[in-house]
């Protein structure tokens, strides 16, 4: 009974006795960082000092301000062709934060889906639907995901609709116990002999039931996601050009590492900051939400 | 099996989606080919018949061991495969051998010096090769390492005929750059299942019949922590297919991974189904391993 209180009571019940220890109890600074980028992308247009498109060849590789040649017109430097990289950055936010929101939504709604349908009518259906979701997982994605952007030529949607293929099949696994579970449960046999539909069990029962795990999957998941959608954009088959995402950034980075070691290196870090945040929160939420995913 | 064999129908029909192949020998516009010629190339590569014709002799022949020819190369793709999978195959094992020895102890050590140093440094290890996009690494790693301090190289296999420290050389950076990442999981889990297991009842009873730190920690402790990180080598291994994609490619590394992102952009259709069937087969293969490992470990886990 103790451990299960404490894991309930949780960090909210003991007292704080100093800062530190309210940074160890709470993830503050992976809030702090991931509130920084919603801010980042929703304000993109207010907050960068210049388009991500402007050129300047005049300021082409500009080193950033604290070094020799920097200037205050390109505060962390300008990539190949003059462009601002903090600009390109920040706009760079919104594009992951578009790209994840859609892509991680999506997925989970059909990954969800799949998984009531699995669980709650078993037999042969759920063997046809488990082995199509282990077939998915034995593809190698990135091939996968190469082979159809290439065919579908690179676009921001061809991408989010690759991640959110990606995605889908984790959630069903666990959501697919979690119903069998849910299904032998009194309150939903009383709510059937009420004569509830199964569409009003799903509504009622089903969906609120795996809620918490399907919150947890995906905020353990998105991180990952993030990595696959960068991946993509540095093998040449991500969001095109122009748009200044992260990935496409530090593959264009690449080319002037022994010149200009700052056009790869500000995107790059941002994406490990992001991720790492959104790992750490992810983990944080599990050990609240949900102990039993564990092994997930 | 089954998994395989839907793996490779998935696999065939979107390769075959894309382009005409035969844009790799022509233009559009035709380029200097007639139509008699573009047709007759059409039938030697089998494009005249129906999409599900082409798969079951496909599937024919890559049962009898032959993927076809690779129109790029214009060599059998199984001898390109077998001439590549050495590297991918010595990366891989590198990797999972960096990974397995610098993951594990710091896993168990930061579970048994838990909120101490070295706890810190095996988690923040573990937050930071999760979080690390691999290309990234690599490509900071190459300009640290081969392009600042000139102390590695910065790719490629090197030369087949290079004394063995530079093929060694040759090998640290890709090795660091793909391991790293499971490393991360080895501490997480080995520290997950370490911390378990020393708050169970077995171990408080043989710390409380007097059994020394040091035993109970090696012996009692640690022999059922292992457990999951064990089964998770075997899994380790099959994600480093697709790390080996990304590795490849940053480093130019003579392998499959590489030969399947050429093959892609390339548009060579057998090449690209015959590293995708042979990436899907390891992975069956490693599952299967973890499998049987964890019902060999564990016997309190028996399969009816």
């Amino acid at each position: 009974m103790a451990v299960a209180y404490r894991s309930l009571g949780g960090a909210a019940a003991r007292p704080l006795r100093s800062g530190f220890d309210f940074m160890r109890r709470w993830p503050v600074i992976p809030l702090v960082i991931l509130v920084a980028l919603v801010i980042a992308g929703v304000f993109a247009p207010l907050l960068a000092p210049l388009d991500f498109r402007d050129q300047d060849l005049a300021l082409r590789e500009a080193p950033p301000f604290f070094l020799e040649g920097g200037t205050a017109d390109r505060i962390l430097g300008a990539d190949h062709v003059g462009r601002d990289l903090l600009s390109r950055l920040i706009f760079g936010a919104r594009i992951s934060l578009v790209v994840m929101t859609v892509s991680l939504v999506s997925g989970a709604v059909f990954g969800v889906a799949v998984g009531i349908f699995a669980g709650y009518y078993g037999g042969l259906l759920d063997e046809i639907v488990m082995r199509l979701v282990d077939v998915w997982f034995a593809i190698p994605f990135l091939l996968f995901a190469l082979l159809v952007v290439i065919i579908f030529e690179p676009s921001l949607n061809v991408v989010i609709a690759m991640l959110a293929l990606l995605s889908w099949s984790g959630f069903v696994r666990n959501v697919r116990v979690e119903v069998m579970v849910l299904k032998t449960t009194d309150y939903v046999a009383n709510a059937r002999i009420a004569g509830a539909s199964t569409l009003w069990l799903v509504r009622k029962h089903f969906v609120p039931g795996v809620l918490n795990t399907v919150m947890v999957i995906a905020s353990l998941r998105v991180g990952g996601l993030m990595l696959a959608e960068a991946s993509l954009s540095f093998l040449g088959a991500g969001i095109p050009s122009p748009t200044p995402a992260w990935g496409v950034m530090i593959a264009e980075g690449r080319s002037y590492l022994d010149t200009s070691w700052w056009i790869a290196t500000w995107p790059g870090t941002a994406l490990l900051l992001v991720v790492m945040s959104m790992n750490f929160l992810g983990d944080w939420l599990r050990d609240r939400l949900d102990p039993r995913l564990r092994q997930v | 099996m089954l998994t395989l064999f839907a793996a490779t129908i998935v696999v065939f029909s979107i390769s075959r989606l894309g382009r005409d192949p035969r844009l790799i020998y022509a233009l559009p516009e035709g380029y200097g080919m007639t139509k008699e010629r573009l047709d007759a190339l059409g039938r030697k590569l089998g494009l005249d018949k129906p999409l599900v014709v082409q798969y079951f002799l496909w599937l024919g022949n890559a049962l009898r061991g032959d993927f076809g020819n690779s129109l790029f190369a214009d060599r059998p793709v199984t001898d390109i495969l077998r001439q590549k999978a050495p590297a991918t195959i010595q990366l891989g094992l590198a990797s999972w051998i960096f990974a397995t020895v610098v993951g594990l102890p710091l896993g168990i050590l930061s579970a048994v010096r838990r909120g101490g140093i070295l706890d810190y440094a095996g988690r923040g290890f573990a937050l930071i090769g999760q979080a690390t996009p691999p290309f990234w690494m690599g490509i900071m790693f190459i300009f640290f390492f081969a392009v600042y301090l000139r102390w590695l190289p910065s790719g490629t296999k090197g030369p087949p005929d290079a004394s063995v420290v530079l093929q060694l050389k040759h090998f640290v950076l890709p090795t660091v750059v793909l391991g790293w990442g499971a490393a991360a999981g080895y501490v997480r889990l080995t520290r997950s299942a370490m911390l378990e297991v020393l708050d169970s009842e077995y171990v408080k009873l043989a710390r409380a019949k007097g059994v020394s730190g040091q035993v109970v920690i090696w012996k009692h402790a640690l022999r059922n922590a292992l457990i999951s990180p064990i089964t998770y080598s075997a899994l380790v291994m099959a994600g480093f297919l697709n790390g080996a994609v990304i590795a490849e490619s940053v480093f130019a590394w003579p392998g499959i991974g590489r030969l399947a992102t050429e093959s892609v952009f390339e548009n060579d259709f057998p090449t690209m189904t015959g590293t995708v069937l042979a990436f899907a087969a390891l992975f069956a293969i490693m599952s299967f391993i973890s499998d049987v490992l964890y019902v060999a470990i564990d016997p309190r886990i028996r399969y009816s």
